[in-house]
Order: structure tokens, then C-alpha cells, then sequence
């Protein structure tokens, strides 16, 4: 991680609907925030492709699951249910790893 | 597949020349897979699908996963589609899947394109689209590395689009000409229907075809057909062989210009015919197609050139030594002369701008000087397509056509050209060197004219500043038209003539 730690983390998943795979996701995202993410103000926006579709368009997202790290700069998108243990998530997030 | 017994509708795609090919259109509320190979114009075709479409009334999706949104309106352009103008309309949408730039992209875990597909349906909504394409499949494959999981997406996606009704045209690409219909097993989800565009070399000249491979339940024409990709136009299909014969024929004779001609075609050629004027370099072939066009601006009648051998001045002065001013031809809006080298240009495009012309000038007459020029650039099977799609095309205007065409030796002979159109031409007039007791004259016979009788004489032609001249027969000399000149003495000809009875039984008509 380069510079000073972020205070504040915006992380955007785009999903279709309440899928199983949509479901995986949003409970890893939250359970990243809670515990590997819990020193930092991290603001986690779900957003439903099937509803809000011209926010998908905005993006150009594919395909769902989709992650994009809008905060801190630069942007990082990650396709996929995000079944990784949370270390290589945060490292494509390019977010720091405290560990527990 | 439970079958449709019902007939298939079509949906006219408006792109010119391809709807005739296909039986009127495409399937309506399918999806047809377009396949070719780099540089087969898949992405003017999808585009066009959809600009004809807005030329036509109907809103269109364009869903790029290949070139962005901007690089597209650009390029198509030049078409003369101005999509920016039909987005801020709400006639076409763009959904832009082409790769991000700013974004990496990073796959963990499993996914679909779900959201790809709310896009898509979402667009189709706000435009009201009834038209969709897809362009091209081979770069989402690229990106997205499971090949199987994009593949069900896809079919997933199809099968929306049908349920939605949309006609939809999905681009892929195949690596080889002939082989695969399309590279990732596309295939296997889009089966229905299948057009292959390919551009291929032959003799070092391209050519572009697009085939119909199946649709399914339906008629189409079969093999593959020449197409032209042109400046504010796209893609123009040629037919060719499913022209139907089914121009009018008509009765009405028109004067050669000259009135011995006229009478040894048994009175002129007909007005919508098509005649083949053939000679050797210097026999009299442009003298005759200027002749023919003088002779229709004097009756008030359009001639149109296109001269493929020699330059406007060179013709005007030609014209002018046998009497006829082309110059106050033009001023009166009789004559138009369109020259350009053959060389420029493929047949293809030559073969369309030839239309368009005759399509803006109207004429009643069009002479091309000469077709042998046109050969050159050209395969012989281009040739020959050529030359079906613009005497169909002249026959279809009604219209009379002059073409000449020039035999490679001096003496006898048939070219190359001759081999291939005279069937298709209605009327074949032969100009020879005849070699008469060591001087070279011109011979001139009618060989073939189409539901009429006919001279079937050898006949002198002779050329001064008034312009031809037609004079007696040759009747003590033979094989003119081999080039192998023999003189018969004249008791000969008597003894011949007693046998056969010429004279009692002239000018019976030709099946």
C-alpha cells in the first residue's frame, strides 16, 4: 500500500437481483468491512442491475456480480462471486491487509 | 425445435441488393449470426442492419463489445449514418461492453451477464428498438476467459432477445474462409440462421462475397453472391443469379443511326434489348456506339457513354470526323459521357456507380466503349457477373444497351468477353477485316438478333467523314469470319446459290 491509509472506502456491487451468487457476494463484501475493513469509514452501496439498470450502463458492467473500488483511487473491478479468502481480495481491492 | 408450419415472416433489412438474396429479409424475431473473417466488413454490416432500419422507421440497439461507441459513430460516418444525431432521436442506443481502459479487470468467483442483459433490454425499452446487433462475439470471449459460461450467457441473451421479438444480427468471427462457421462454438447457440461474408483473394484481386448458409424453415438464395462496400452507401449486395427474367419486352424498334443497319435487323434493334457490337482494334466499334447515340439525339432521346478506353476529348474528336457534335449533344442535355480507366475501381463498384448513373441521367440509350477494358481488372467469373447485373439491370430500366467489345486479333476471332455474354446479349453484330484482293476492307454481319428476322449477309462497312456506310455483300469470298480468306469464283456462288434458293426464301425469323 502506497501513501497514507485511506479513512474512507467506496465500494460498489452490481447485482442482479437477489441471486445466490448476488447474496455470496454482499455477505462477503460485509463481512470484509466489519472485520478486515472496521478501522476504516467504509461505505458499501449495493446496487440491483435488474432495477437500476442505467446505473449499469453508466459503469458498462457486464457481468454480476461485479466489484468496483470507487475509493480510493484508481478504480478496481472484480468480476465473480468473490469466493477468495479476504487477504487476496483486499490485495486486488489494492486496499491494506491488517489481519486479525 | 417444435417446427413453425406457419410461413416465416421476414424482416426487410434495407441494406440494397441483400433482402433480394434473401428471399426479402431476414427471419423476423430471430437472431441470424453473421461470420466472417477479419476485414469481411461484419461490423458495416451490423451497422447497417441497424441505420437501414432507421431509415426505415424502426429504432435500433447496438451492442459493441469490440470498438467503442465513439470510434463507431466515426467510422460509420463516412456511410453517411450519422448515429449521434439518431441517439439524441432516440433511434438508436448504443450499449458500450467494449473494454474499459481505465478499469482492470479481475475475475474471482463465479458470474453471469446479467447485468449485460438488463442493459441491453433496458435500451431496447427507451429507443423501442425492433432491431438489435451484436458485434462481435470473439472479443467478449477474449475478455472473460470461461468460454462456457459466456456461451450459456449468450444463449441466455439470444433466447431474451427472441421472447422480446427483436430481429437481432450477432457478428463473430471465423478464422478461416472456408471451415467453421465461427470460432468459441457460437454455433451452438445461434443455429438458426447463418450468413457468411467473406473476403477473399482470387488472382490477387478481392472479392467480396456474403453467402446465406441456412435459414432455417425458410427460403433463401443459395451461394454466394458479390458485394461492394461504398462511401455513403455500405454494403451493396449484387444478385446476380437470382435476377428474375421477368423484364418486359418490348416491340418498339429504335434506329441503329444507320438505315441499312436498321433494315438488315429487319427494321432497327429493339428498344430494350441489348446488343453486342464486336471488332477487331479499328474495325468501327466506337463510330458505331457514336452513330447509335447520335441517332437518339435526333430523335430527342438521353444517351449515356461510359467509355473505358479513351478520353472525352479523344471521343469528341472522333465524333466530329464522322459528323457528329457531341459537344452540342451534351449542351442539350442528350448526350452524357462518363470516361474513367477501369483500373481504378473493382467491377463491383464500377458496376454501381454504372447504375447510378444511369439512374440520375435517365437516358434511353447507354453505350459502354468498350467491355473488353473492363475485363482486364476483373476475374472471369467477375466478369461475367458483371455483366449479368448490368444487362439485367439496363433490361430492367427499358433502356436499350450498346456494348462493344474488342476481339484480340486482327483477323476472325472471338474474345474472351464474346465466350461470356453472348448469350446473354440480344443482338451480336460482328465487324471484321476482310482482305480483298490485297486491300483491307470491313466486313459487317448481324450474327444474332433476338425474335427477329435478320440479313444474314457479310456485308462491306466503309467509314468516311459523314460517318458508316454499309455496302454490298461479299459473295466471292469465305471464311471472314474465321479470318482464313478464301475467294470463290463467281460460278461458284451461282452454283450455290441455285442450290439453296436464297432469294426465294429471305429473312426467316430465329427461334
Amino acid at each position: 500500500m502506497n501513501g497514507p491509509a485511506p479513512s474512507k472506502i467506496v465500494l460498489h456491487l452490481y447485482v442482479a437481483g437477489r441471486s445466490p451468487r448476488a447474496e455470496r457476494a454482499i455477505a462477503t463484501l460485509r463481512r470484509l468491512c466489519e472485520r478486515e475493513l472496521a478501522r476504516y469509514e467504509c461505505d458499501l452501496v449495493i446496487i440491483d442491475v435488474l432495477a437500476d439498470p442505467q446505473q449499469a450502463e453508466a459503469r458498462k458492467i457486464l457481468a454480476t456480480p461485479t466489484l468496483i473500488k470507487e475509493f480510493p483511487e484508481p478504480p478496481r473491478r472484480i468480476i465473480g462471486d468473490l469466493g477468495v479468502p479476504p487477504e487476496e481480495l483486499l490485495a486486488a481491492l489494492n486496499l491494506p491487509y491488517d489481519g486479525l | 425445435m417444435a417446427t413453425d408450419v406457419s410461413v416465416i415472416e421476414r424482416l426487410p433489412t434495407g441494406i440494397p441488393g441483400f433482402d433480394h438474396i434473401a428471399n426479402g429479409g431476414l427471419p423476423r424475431g430471430r437472431t441470424t449470426l453473421v461470420s466472417g473473417t477479419a476485414g469481411s466488413a461484419k461490423t458495416v454490416f451490423a451497422s447497417q442492419f441497424l441505420a437501414a432500419g432507421v431509415q426505415l422507421g424502426e429504432a435500433g440497439v447496438f451492442v459493441t463489445f469490440e470498438e467503442s461507441p465513439a470510434a463507431l459513430r466515426r467510422n460509420m460516418l463516412g456511410f453517411g449514418w450519422n448515429i449521434a444525431e439518431w441517439e439524441e432521436q432516440g433511434r438508436w442506443a448504443f450499449v458500450d461492453a467494449s473494454p474499459q481502459a481505465d478499469d482492470e479487470l479481475m475475475i474471482m468467483g463465479a458470474y453471469d451477464l446479467s447485468a449485460l442483459l438488463a442493459r441491453i433490454e433496458h435500451a431496447v425499452r427507451r429507443v423501442g428498438a425492433t432491431r438489435v446487433s451484436m458485434d462481435s462475439l470473439g472479443a467478449i470471449f477474449n475478455r472473460l476467459a470461461d468460454t462456457r459460461v459466456v456461451r450459456n450467457e449468450l444463449f441466455r441473451i439470444v433466447t431474451s432477445l427472441k421472447s422480446m421479438g427483436l430481429t437481432a444480427v450477432i457478428t463473430a468471427e471465423r478464422t478461416h474462409e472456408y471451415g467453421d462457421i465461427g470460432r468459441y462454438g457460437v454455433e451452438e447457440f445461434v443455429t438458426d440462421d447463418v450468413v457468411i461474408l467473406r473476403n477473399l483473394l482470387e488472382e490477387e484481386k478481392r472479392r467480396r462475397t456474403v453467402e446465406i448458409l441456412k435459414f432455417r424453415g425458410t427460403s433463401h438464395q443459395k451461394g454466394g453472391f458479390p458485394f461492394t462496400v461504398i462511401p455513403g452507401q455500405g454494403i451493396v449486395v449484387i444478385p446476380l443469379s437470382a435476377i428474375e427474367l421477368k423484364q418486359r419486352s418490348s416491340n418498339v424498334r429504335i434506329s441503329s443511326g444507320s438505315p441499312e443497319l436498321d433494315r438488315m435487323c429487319g427494321g432497327g434493334f429493339f428498344r430494350d434489348s441489348i446488343i453486342l457490337v464486336s471488332g477487331a482494334t479499328g474495325t468501327g466499334k466506337t463510330l458505331m456506339s457514336t452513330t447509335f447515340m447520335a441517332s437518339g439525339a435526333l430523335r430527342g432521346e438521353r444517351s449515356l457513354l461510359f467509355a473505358f478506353e479513351e478520353s472525352r476529348d479523344q471521343l469528341a474528336r472522333n465524333a466530329i470526323g464522322w459528323g457528329v457534335d457531341f459537344e452540342q449533344m451534351e449542351q442539350d442535355g442528350l448526350l452524357r459521357v462518363v470516361c474513367n480507366y477501369p483500373e481504378v475501381t473493382g467491377l463491383e463498384d464500377q458496376l454501381i456507380s454504372i447504375q447510378d448513373e444511369i439512374l440520375r441521367f435517365r437516358p434511353q440509350r447507354v453505350a459502354i466503349d468498350s467491355l473488353s477494358a473492363l475485363e482486364r481488372v476483373s476475374t472471369i467469373k467477375g466478369f461475367r457477373e458483371f455483366v449479368i447485373g448490368l444487362t439485367s439491370f439496363i433490361k430492367h430500366q427499358e433502356m436499350a444497351g450498346l456494348y462493344t467489345s474488342t476481339t484480340p486479333t486482327l483477323l476472325g476471332g472471338t474474345s474472351i468477353t464474346e465466350a461470356h455474354i453472348s448469350t446473354i446479349t440480344d443482338s451480336i453484330i460482328l465487324l471484321r477485316y476482310v482482305e480483298l484482293f490485297g486491300e483491307m476492307r470491313r466486313g459487317l454481319t448481324v450474327l444474332k438478333m433476338r425474335g427477329s428476322a435478320h440479313d444474314k449477309d457479310i456485308r462491306e462497312f466503309s467509314i468516311d467523314g459523314t460517318g458508316m456506310h454499309i455496302g454490298r455483300p461479299f459473295r466471292n469470298i469465305s471464311g471472314i469470319l474465321s479470318g482464313q480468306f478464301t475467294h470463290v469464283a463467281p460460278s461458284e456462288i451461282e452454283r450455290l446459290s441455285a442450290l439453296f434458293r436464297d432469294e426465294d426464301n429471305p429473312l426467316l425469323p430465329e427461334g
